[in-house]
């Protein structure tokens, strides 16, 4: 019973993944393809989650950590390189 | 035209203290699990660009003032240092020794210079991948 239920999950995250993946490669501005790429780190994160629930392991949790921070700075990143067009500024201007 | 960012600096400030503690941890637990030097240091860089990315190249240079090609040039050091003071030994080129002692409070710990080895490796990651993101990010 739990194990299809966690299976039709992955199934759904996967579909989401292959639906974000289109957003961006179609995404008709730059916010759009930033914002896909974040849904996808989500996406993944929660998925990898549930195969560890799936192998009943503890392996993956460094993963699931890693994945959600290099996802989060790797926003960060695109988004300010969208918004100001240099990542890291010399000094601050305020 | 002046961008408020007060959100992105706020939540850094909370979450460089998570990254660093999971990036130590990772440095701690490659001696039997999954991690180790390589990795330790990969997430300890991550979450110094992360400053850099939230503030400013001079405001972090005055928190942290070090020359990261010197850290990595330490790390290095490090490294090849206990590989070559195994030879003092009359044992082979990289050879690791551990021992275990007892310490006060936390009763009998095992000690390795395997340690010494891995914070070279995660000095010397650090360093340089700092170095590369600092270099490949200037804009003039």
């Amino acid at each position: 019973m739990i194990n299809n239920i966690l299976l039709l999950a992955l199934a759904f995250f996967s579909i989401s993944i292959a639906l974000s993946l289109y957003r961006v490669i179609r995404g008709p501005s730059m916010p759009d393809r930033a914002i896909a790429l974040d849904t996808i780190g989500v996406n993944l994160l929660s998925a990898i989650a549930i195969v560890s629930i799936i192998l009943k392991t503890k392996a993956y949790l460094e993963a699931i950590l890693i994945l959600g921070i290099l996802a989060f700075i790797g926003t960060i990143a695109f988004s300010k390189y969208i918004e100001r067009g240099v990542i890291v500024e010399r000094k601050s201007n305020d | 035209m002046k961008i408020n960012d007060v959100i992105l600096r706020t939540v850094t400030k909370a979450v460089v203290f998570i990254i660093l503690t999971l990036g130590v941890y990772l440095f701690f637990a490659g001696h039997h699990a999954p991690g180790g030097g390589f990795i330790g240091g990969l997430v300890l860089a991550s979450g110094i660009v992360l400053l850099y990315l939230a503030y400013d190249i001079e405001t972090v240079h005055k928190g942290m003032p070090f020359d990261f090609k010197k850290v990595a040039a330490l790390g290095v050091l490090l490294a090849t240092g206990t590989a070559v003071g195994s030879l003092f030994f009359d044992v082979p080129f990289l050879t690791q020794t551990h021992t275990y002692i007892n310490v006060p409070i936390f009763g009998e710990m095992g000690f390795s210079t395997v340690t010494i080895f891995e914070a070279g490796v995660a000095l010397t990651v650090v360093g340089v991948v700092v170095t590369i993101i600092l270099s490949i990010s200037e804009d003039e």
